[in-house]
């Protein structure tokens, strides 16, 4: 059951309650259980590769969206999901240090670490809360997501409904759609509208500020519902994470595992924390880096 | 323990809220055998739609109500029935009906064990269990009645609420059902997993671990990996039925009228939903694959042949299983070269399932065979393995499969290959183990005119639909007798209702001789069928914790059968070495090759 157990090749496979890896059950648990959700997230991530790829031309970019940070008034472009990501893989070396402390037996360490732990793992839910509320609240300019109606690009005539159309500034005359046009040696990322060309798009067009499930000012809806669904689903995991060491931490204060003679439950706790912390670096990665 | 308040105490700890795997095991047999039996009057119900359409049958109106008035069914409950008899047979009956049952009777008593490693999440599972069954039978009650879009509950019809009557809350309630479902899959798996890692008696190696084992450790694995991807699945549903997000949903018009959603695709869903879909299809059949191979080794006196290609082929057709999902795809405008990609690793299924049926046949050939029910729907499961599995050949070629996608080709062959193995093995289980589970013999003769009725009728129900398919009956509809080029299919379509009407009446056989025997059969012996394996040395009536005293120790292979007596003579019941007898100073592990 202990963690110092051997574990011998020869005799491992052979029965006699031996586990082959040297796992007490409830740990195996742990690990297959981990195995079976990073499945449930793989679902999530390789639907929403899908959707990306297929909407390259209007995925929004991740550093025109999350801009903000907390108390400061500058452009600060992914300068704040950085630090909460690292508050969370650092929340991760402080579980470590639990776990570390828990097989030395040394309660108060392991009280101080979890402690931390959970400090960790509050702040980036909290600051998950934060980013939310500004991706939902959008920016004072807004966008324009335009209704019925075709638009000529590059010789083709394309459909706008459901476009979304950004303002190239606060002055609104100018706005830029998700196509590629290409003038001359220059390829645009975006084609541009002014004068009547706008003022004939934005007949059937409404203003949309921030995202929901449904509308979102920064480009294609689906960015916003895999952000939501995605960041949600894994801060659900953060929170039952917080709850899960919460109950562990409170059982450490009161000495069951002391009594018990190890710390096993802090390291399976553990195991699910480092898991979470892993998913995140996949989540973050997709959806703010590439 | 005298008093009246103990004597509720126990029972409510015994029966209801046992921590025993044995208990827990009838407990998923019992629910899940009355799940299936809901399912097969389901589809006899439909069958009648199908066999006789439009034709008044007043009496089932008695039973139906306003689902079949004036005797005809409903066109909607038509495809509620459909849908339901699907997933109550795929998950409720065949998954944790089957597993659920063999896994917690057998992995302990097989591997030397107590009891699984959490007793408590055992309860748990079985208990999540019955709550989604009680919810999924509940949903055939709400307004719209239960989910239609069939059992693989595809977008649009299952994401809109608005789309058909069965879209709304019965929808609602199957999802909800199914994630309660996963949940008790997952609690049940884990518990399988770890208890045969980490549980085996002294001298239990892998290599000497009886196939049933070994089928119920792939499964539990194959489980574990597959239904969190359903889960996810079903979550994004959730979000487009509820949210307004269109994960599956592109722009779509319902009466004139244009919905928000937009940018999303149908087709994501079958993905998900199919790379679930594939292995479950594994989840049924090792199991019922598994209990076979230790009947037909101690029913014919002869170690199994291929003990490691045995468990080498139950691997590869695990790992095969979550590469092969697009062979349900391929008519969804799916890249031809990817088509033929899963062509390939779908068709590379065969050879593992040929070497499967090649060492049935071996172990059965010049065996001494015993006929008992289980020997029967064995030998019955090797059959419609074969059968099943041929015309799989033909689904999986994704040129083939052009003809006769989504018409009655494929319902015959699913039935044949993943339905009637997996229930013949579940019968094969049931009569083979019902000394163990109650202590009490069943009646053979009921057992073989039971097995008779159920392969006649099987066969005689799902073989024409094969040539239903080639003619091109699609599958799902709730009359053919629209289409003139189909009217010379309606004798076949008679003739296939009339055998599922006696193949039901067949079962009742089985019910009686199942409920008669647990109270009122012969008391069994310890060992009735003369078996190598753990659980015949463990007493007959049931305690928690298996054995009395120590756990036996064991010391070979499960398959040391055919062997001569102390006299060198050759006699039934004295053929065969225990697991538990140690190996002589001559003798090698049949394990252990």
């Amino acid at each position: 059951m202990s963690h110092t157990e051997v574990v011998d090749s020869k005799t491992a496979w052979a029965g006699d309650n031996n586990s082959p890896f040297g796992a007490g059950y409830g740990k195996l648990m742990m690990w297959f259980f981990l195995m079976s959700d990073a499945l449930s997230f793989t679902g999530f991530l390789a639907a929403y590769g899908f959707y990306r790829h297929d909407y390259s031309a209007i995925w929004p970019t991740a550093e025109n969206v999350f801009t903000h940070f907390p108390f400061v008034h500058s452009h600060q472009p992914l300068l704040y999901v950085a630090l909460m990501t690292f508050i969370l893989i650092m929340s991760s070396v402080t579980m470590v240090l639990a776990v570390e402390a828990g097989q030395r037996m040394d309660k108060g360490a392991v009280i101080k670490w979890m402690f931390w732990t959970i400090i960790g793992g509050l702040i980036f839910v909290g600051s998950q809360a934060w980013e939310w509320m500004h991706f939902i609240h959008g920016t004072e300019l807004g966008a324009m997501e335009l209704g019925i109606g075709t638009v000529e690009i590059n010789g083709v005539i394309e459909q706008t409904q459901g476009i979304i159309g950004r303002w190239a500034d606060d002055s609104k005359q100018v706005l830029m759609l998700p196509w590629r046009e290409t003038l001359g040696d220059v390829t645009s990322p975006y084609i541009t509208l002014e004068g009547d060309a706008l003022k004939a798009a934005l007949a059937n067009a409404h203003e949309i500020h921030g995202a929901n499930l449904t509308h979102n000012e920064y480009g294609h809806p689906l960015f916003a519902d895999f952000f939501f669904f995605i960041t949600g689903f894994h801060g659900t995991h953060v929170f039952s994470g917080v709850v899960l060491n919460f109950i562990i931490f409170v059982n450490v204060i009161m000495g069951t595992y002391e009594k018990r003679g190890h710390y096993e439950m802090v390291e399976k706790v553990g195991l699910y924390w480092h898991f979470v912390d892993l998913v995140w670096v996949f989540v973050f990665t997709f959806f703010y880096l590439v | 323990m005298s008093t009246h308040h103990h004597h509720a105490k126990d029972f409510l700890f015994t029966y209801i809220f046992s921590t025993d795997h044995k208990m827990i095991s009838k407990q998923f047999l019992v629910t899940g055998f009355l799940m299936g039996f809901i399912g097969l009057i389901m589809s006899t119900l439909f069958r009648l739609q199908l066999g006789w359409p439009g034709e008044s049958f007043e009496m089932i109106e008695l039973l139906m109500g306003s689902w079949q008035e004036d005797g005809v069914m409903a066109p909607d409950k038509y495809l509620s029935l459909v849908t339901m008899h699907g997933t109550i047979m795929v998950f409720f009956l065949l998954t944790a009906g089957l597993s659920g049952t063999f896994s917690n009777l057998l992995i302990p008593l097989q591997i030397g064990a107590r009891d699984m490693a959490s007793g408590f999440l055992n309860m748990l599972s079985y208990w999540f269990f019955f709550i989604s069954s009680v919810v999924m039978l509940c949903s055939l009650f709400v307004e719209g009645g239960a989910a239609s879009a069939g059992w693989t509950i595809y977008p649009p019809l299952s994401a809109l609420p608005q789309a058909i009557p069965g879209s709304g809350a019965g929808m609602t309630l199957w999802l909800v059902s199914m994630s309660i479902f996963i949940v008790s899959s997952l609690l049940g798996s884990l518990n399988y997993i770890v208890t045969i890692l980490n549980m085996r008696t002294k001298g239990m190696s892998m290599t000497r671990l009886p196939l049933t084992i070994w089928a119920f450790l792939l499964t539990a694995i194959l489980g574990v990996l597959s239904f969190p991807v359903l889960l996810s699945a079903a979550l994004l549903l959730v979000f487009d039925r509820s949210f307004g997000t269109s994960f599956y949903l592109s722009d779509i018009y319902i009466g004139g009228q244009v919905l928000e959603h937009s940018g999303g695709s149908p087709i994501l869903f079958e993905h998900l939903f199919w790379f679930l879909g594939h292995p479950e299809v594994y989840i049924v059949l090792l199991p019922a694959l598994g209990i076979t191979s230790e009947i037909i080794s101690t029913m014919t006196r002869k170690p199994i042949f291929g003990y490691r290609a045995m468990i080498g082929s139950m691997m590869a057709i695990g790992f095969l299983s979550f590469i092969v999902w697009g062979h349900h795809m391929f008519l969804t405008g799916m890249n031809p070269f990817l088509g033929s990609v899963f062509t390939f690793t779908t068709l590379l299924i065969a050879i593992p399932s040929a070497v499967k049926v090649f060492n049935y046949l071996t172990t059965l050939w010049k065996g001494n065979i015993v006929f008992t029910p289980a020997t029967m729907f064995s030998v019955g499961l090797v059959s419609t393995f074969i059968s099943g599995g041929v015309t799989g050949l033909i689904l999986g070629n994704s040129a083939l499969d052009i003809n006769v996608h989504d018409t009655y080709f494929v319902v015959g062959h699913f039935h044949i290959v993943m339905g009637l193995s997996a229930i013949f093995g579940m019968f094969a289980g049931v009569y083979h183990w019902f000394p163990k589970l109650f202590g009490r013999m069943m009646n053979n003769k009921l057992g073989n005119i039971h097995f008779w009725i159920t392969i006649c009728c099987a066969y005689g129900v799902f073989f024409p639909m094969h040539f239903l398919g080639f003619a091109g009956v699609p599958r799902r509809y709730y009359t053919n007798s629209e289409f003139p080029m189909f009217d010379n299919m309606i004798d076949i379509n008679v003739f296939i209702s009339v055998c599922a009407i006696l193949a039901m009446i067949g079962q009742l056989v089985f019910f009686f001789n199942f409920v008669y025997s647990a109270f009122r059969g012969p008391k069994a012996p310890m060992n009735p069928w003369k078996g190598n394996t753990l659980e015949w040395t463990s007493p007959v009536e049931h305690f928690h914790g298996n054995w009395y005293g120590e756990i036996p120790a064991v010391y070979r292979w499960p398959y040391d059968y055919s062997k001569v007596n102390a006299n060198g003579e050759y006699v039934y019941g004295e053929d065969f070495i225990p697991q538990t007898t140690p190996l002589g100073d001559d003798e090698k592990d049949g394990g252990e090759h």
